[in-house]
């Protein structure tokens, strides 16, 4: 580290500090193409700090660990890539229908299947949103460049205590394994679990408080015996089949984050303001599309980006609010278009796609030339 | 002894929890029972102790006791229960298990948690069938036994649960029947006390879904089948192989003293230069 406080840090590498500045204390993983670094540098630090880090039999029991380990009172981490994800999807799921905060970083690489396993994609922006099953909400967030992985885990534990949800960073190949000079932020603001302030008889860990508060999660062991479960459950945890009360279960967990979209979302808003066309791209096609960007301004083209930070919740406000502003979006993707569908539901017949598959970044030029196309 | 209603204020959660969901004749409130005469003879308070179960019949016993409580995905419980003992070493985790949930969908966690010696306690009931889904086969279902999934009789050998778990390295394995209550609660108060990973299998019977189909009568006759086969361990030791039948030992198999998993990882934090506690 130079006088700056400079360092020279790999994404992965940043995702596993900004967990640590976090308070993240438990890591549990698999290894995997390309997130292990996460696991590797975690498996030294924790044991320092004495934090756990364990290397479990498989994804499957990675996110069943974190889950434990979350509803004992640790902050929690697992990271992993495409089918690593898939097994967790389940247990995922458990987490946003048990409301147990944890974090769950997945480097994406080339899929479907065993796909590419050095070669990275965005293959899993829909695997994030709708992997498990049934209804449920889920917050995702997409870093672009190393500090962000290092910002965007911080923030991606904050908002996973804040809402007692399950947060998926989700960051693919590129961003994953490049190397950057960054400079670490000072200490910013990390949310603790909230504490009850009732007495254990008085205790819901599934009440709904007025104001929209969420009831704060006790950990285990400290006095207020209560029940988790991944079933359809009342105020107090226990399952139930009476009507209303699977209904307020199951719309409690999307309204928490359906009603505090404003804290939640973010995005990134480049040269928009008088733009007529706009790129819309994310994680390491969000770098390309800026040049492209400034190559369109330099002959002329009036072109701006609007980058999803949160991925999940979709910006689909900010996207309609641009919509009648601008002619066209240019959705580039290392995807066949799954964030391109999503832009499509918001602003249908006002989108264009730059899909690359080949495992290769999508370069300016190409979404360059998209721009041109399409306003020629 | 506690008596019966004292107990059940104690440990069970009555209010709203019951009726519970087990059939008439059904083993597992019996090992719950057994369960709870061996947690009261330990000096743990209920906020000590988490009850972390699977899915199933048997999963459902978290619902009903007062402790800190995790009905988890099928399979997981131990992967859950790991997490927790890891965060916190000084929980005591006792995990809940049927044994399709432990066997089959649980089979790798169930081995890798012997393999670790971690200190949890892990009962595994285990009625020979998938119960809660209407009695399909499971991996420890005998061989040419009926099932909703094997209506011509099971081909799979099955599994002996502390065999397995004895090859993997469990350090504590004992082995009870429905009949053999009171046996049942000092197995499993010796499980509790034991430090590291520790298995009781508790032989329960089926009489809706396993019983009826093989025409094995009635739950007390199940329970009488239990008590004419089992053999405590050292003696079934001495019978000669061919002799064996449907005979199986009960008592303690295994009891072996192993560093345990905790104990170990707070010496790779003092390695570290960690603050250990």
């Amino acid at each position: 580290m130079n006088k700056r406080n400079e360092v020279l840090l790999q994404g992965n590498e940043a995702c596993a500090m900004g967990a640590l500045a976090a308070g993240m204390r438990f890591f549990a993983g698999y290894p995997i193409t390309p997130s292990t670094e996460i696991a590797e540098y975690l498996s030294t630090e924790l044991p320092k700090l004495n934090g756990t880090f364990i290397q479990m039999e498989d994804e499957i029991s990675s996110m069943g660990a974190i889950i434990g380990a979350s509803l004992a009172g640790v902050k929690s981490m697992t990271a992993t890539s495409g089918p690593g994800f898939s097994l967790m999807q389940e247990n995922i799921g458990f987490a946003s229908m048990a409301e147990v905060p944890c974090v769950v970083v997945n480097v994406m690489r080339g899929g479907p299947s065993t796909g590419m396993p050095t070669r990275p994609s965005q293959g899993d922006v829909m695997q994030s949103r709708w992997g498990t099953h049934g209804d449920h909400p889920i917050i995702v967030l997409c870093p672009k460049s190393v500090l962000e992985c290092y910002t965007l885990t911080i923030r991606a534990f904050n908002l996973a205590e804040k809402y007692r949800t399950p947060v998926i960073v989700l960051i693919d190949g590129i961003i994953g394994h490049m190397w950057e000079n960054i400079e670490i932020p000072p200490p910013f603001e990390v949310i603790d679990r909230a504490k009850p302030t009732v007495p254990p008889e008085w205790y819901h860990p599934y009440e709904i408080l007025s104001g929209g508060e969420i009831t704060p999660l006790i950990p285990f062991g400290q006095g207020y015996r209560y029940h988790v479960t991944g079933m359809v459950h009342d105020r107090s945890g226990f399952p139930t089949l009476v009507h209303d009360e699977v209904e307020q279960c199951l719309k409690s967990i999307t309204n928490k984050i359906k009603n505090n979209l404003h804290d939640i979302i973010d995005i990134e808003e480049y040269l928009l303001e008088d733009a007529d066309i706009c790129v819309v791209a994310y994680g390491s096609v969000a770098r390309s599309a800026r040049e492209a960007v400034n190559q369109a301004r330099e002959e002329g083209m009036k072109a701006g980006m609007l980058r999803p930070i949160t991925m999940w919740p979709f910006p689909r406000f900010h996207l309609e609010n641009i919509a009648g502003r601008v002619k066209t979006f240019v959705v580039p993707e290392m995807n066949l278009g799954q964030v391109y569908g999503e832009v499509l539901k918001s602003c249908p017949n006002k989108a264009v796609r730059v899909t690359r598959i080949d495992g290769e970044l999508v370069t300016p030029d190409q979404i360059f030339s998209k721009m041109q196309e399409v306003l020629s | 002894m506690m008596h019966t209603t004292e107990a059940i204020y104690k440990y069970l959660r009555p209010d709203k929890k019951f009726p519970h969901v087990w059939c008439p004749g059904c083993g597992i409130g019996i090992v719950m029972g057994a369960l709870v005469r061996a947690i009261e003879k330990t000096d743990l308070t209920k906020d000590e102790i988490v009850l972390v179960s699977g899915i199933g019949c048997s999963g459902r016993m978290s619902t009903y006791l007062d402790f800190n409580t995790l009905h988890t995905t099928h399979g997981r419980a131990l992967t859950f229960a790991t997490g927790i003992k890891l965060a916190n070493p000084k929980l005591r985790v006792i995990t809940v298990m049927g044994d399709g949930d432990a066997t089959a969908i649980g089979g790798n966690h169930l081995i890798h948690a012997c393999r670790r010696n971690i200190d949890i306690t892990s009962i595994i009931i285990n009625n020979n069938i998938y119960g809660m889904t209407g009695g399909q086969y499971s991996p420890t279902t005998p061989m040419a036994r009926k099932a909703s999934t094997a209506q011509y009789g099971s081909i799979e050998n099955p599994f002996d649960i502390c065999k397995l778990v004895e090859a993997c390295g469990a350090s504590f394995i004992a082995r009870g029947t429905t009949f053999h209550a009171k046996m049942l609660d000092a197995m499993m108060l010796r499980a509790l006390n034991h430090k590291g990973f520790s298995v009781v299998e508790a032989m329960a019977q089926c009489p809706v879904q396993y019983g009826r189909r093989n025409k094995l009568g009635t739950p007390m006759e199940m329970m009488q089948w239990f008590k004419d086969n089992s053999v405590s361990y050292p003696a079934f030791n001495k019978i000669p192989p061919d002799e064996v039948g449907d005979q199986f030992p009960v008592g303690v198999l295994v009891n072996r003293e192993d560093t345990e998993y905790t104990d170990r990882y707070r010496e790779i934090v003092k390695k570290a230069g960690g603050d250990v506690p």
